[in-house]
């Protein structure tokens, strides 16, 4: 094993804030109030966290003359396609069940979501692009 | 002449069956010919059998200009999980929530995945649901304090480019 | 210095998982427990690729794929039968 210390401090470093990250994002989904804000840490900390371990773990194996090893990267480029359509279908299946989401959030998306309103909400700029009324329906599926 | 016509028919998406290949050396972890053999087969017969369930190809104008685009948004991603962090330590009582409802003007199912998956990834913003009209993106915000404002900057930074490239 | 962090962050992941666990069996509705499982899977692939430096072997990133792969279909069936009470049609 001949890693020039530079190197193995670089990949330290990323281990370790690979690690962090992701137990914040592991915090977050524990210790949030509601449904709708759990889903924010571990789309992005944890997604970002193992990222991190990712890449340090593709520099230690390739700087230790075993080949450059890839798979690493394809885990993290699926992981990053992934992570924000799972959010998505959560945030689906929560919305379609009516999760509650905390007291003071502001703009809670029923009953809008299956009836869009005919008078714009003041939230969007409201205009001529804004929803006609249409069909009930639940929330469409992701494009 | 059907010559191009019949290649369309029996190799319909070149640029799906190299991305296959490479695909499939990826996961093999190697660079040997039957591999590569195996792994154009597979490039080919895949794209080949699944032709009927596929919408229309995508078009891509300006390929090229997506890497400024995901360069943008690999920093962004970097921002918004320092930013995430720090709010995950406040207190929860001192974050103010809000559903925003995002006027979408893509019209493109490809463009609006790949914009809903980019608000996803971005600072404290995850698209929940789309309306059954496709023009409005419901977002839920963890902490927002000027909701224009993350509107305007969602249009500006994300759709604008996205929709300079895809339609 | 490798050698130094690797038991640390092997903890702080240990951590993680724990506090996943906690949210998979505390709920309290279904989408929470969905959640949980997610992140653990997403965690369980950072500490098998942490395994894989500590005991200096790449064997094992072939578990690490198929949790990412499977983890990933298993979130999106689970979600489906929820919004539509079947997965597949």
């Amino acid at each position: 094993m001949n890693i020039p210390l530079w190197l193995d401090a670089l990949i330290a470093a990323l281990l370790l804030i690979g690690a962090v990250v992701a137990t914040l994002g592991s915090v977050g989904l524990a210790r949030m109030p509601d449904f709708y804000m759990r889903l924010h840490g571990p789309t992005k900390a944890s997604t970002l966290g193992v990222g991190c371990t990712m890449l340090g773990s593709l520099l230690y194996f390739s700087a230790a003359g075993k080949g450059i090893s890839v798979q690493e990267v394809l885990i993290t480029v699926f992981l990053f396609v992934t992570a924000p359509v799972s959010a998505h279908v959560m945030a689906r299946a929560a919305l379609h069940r009516r999760v509650a989401c905390s007291a003071h959030t502001r703009h809670p998306p029923w009953p809008e979501m299956d009836h869009p309103p005919e008078t714009p909400s003041p939230a969007t700029r409201g205009d001529a692009r804004h929803a006609p009324p249409s069909t009930p329906g639940e929330v469409s599926d992701t494009p | 002449m059907g010559v191009l016509r019949q290649l369309r028919y029996w190799w319909p998406r070149p640029q799906f069956s190299l991305f296959l290949l490479v695909l499939w050396l990826l996961l093999m972890n190697t660079l040997s010919l039957a591999q590569l053999l195996t792994g154009a087969f597979l490039g080919w017969l895949i794209p080949f059998l699944t032709q009927p369930f596929w919408p229309e190809r995508p078009l891509l104008h300006q390929a090229w200009r997506l890497v400024p685009y995901f360069a943008h948004l690999l920093w962004d991603i970097l921002k918004s999980n320092v930013t995430v962090a720090w709010l995950i330590l406040l207190p929860p009582r001192r974050l103010r929530p809000a559903f925003i409802r995002y006027p979408v003007i893509l019209t493109d199912e490809f463009a609006l995945a790949m914009l809903a998956s980019t608000i996803s990834l971005t600072p404290g913003t995850v698209s929940a649901g789309l309306s059954p009209d496709q023009k409005t993106l419901l977002i839920h915000a963890l902490h927002v304090v000027d909701e224009e404002a993350l509107i305007r900057h969602i249009h500006t930074r994300y759709e604008q480019p996205l929709k300079e490239i895809l339609e | 210095m490798i050698a130094a962090i690797l038991p640390l962050a092997l903890l702080l992941f240990s951590v993680s998982l724990l506090l996943n666990l906690y949210r998979l069996l505390r709920g309290p509705d279904l989408t929470d427990r969905i959640l949980g499982l997610d992140t653990l899977n997403i965690n369980a692939i950072a500490v098998i690729v942490l395994a894989g430096i500590y005991m200096d072997t790449t064997i094992i990133f072939e578990a690490a794929m198929l949790i990412a792969l499977m983890g990933f279909v298993g979130t999106v069936a689970m979600t489906k039968y929820l919004v539509r009470g079947d997965v597949i049609e």
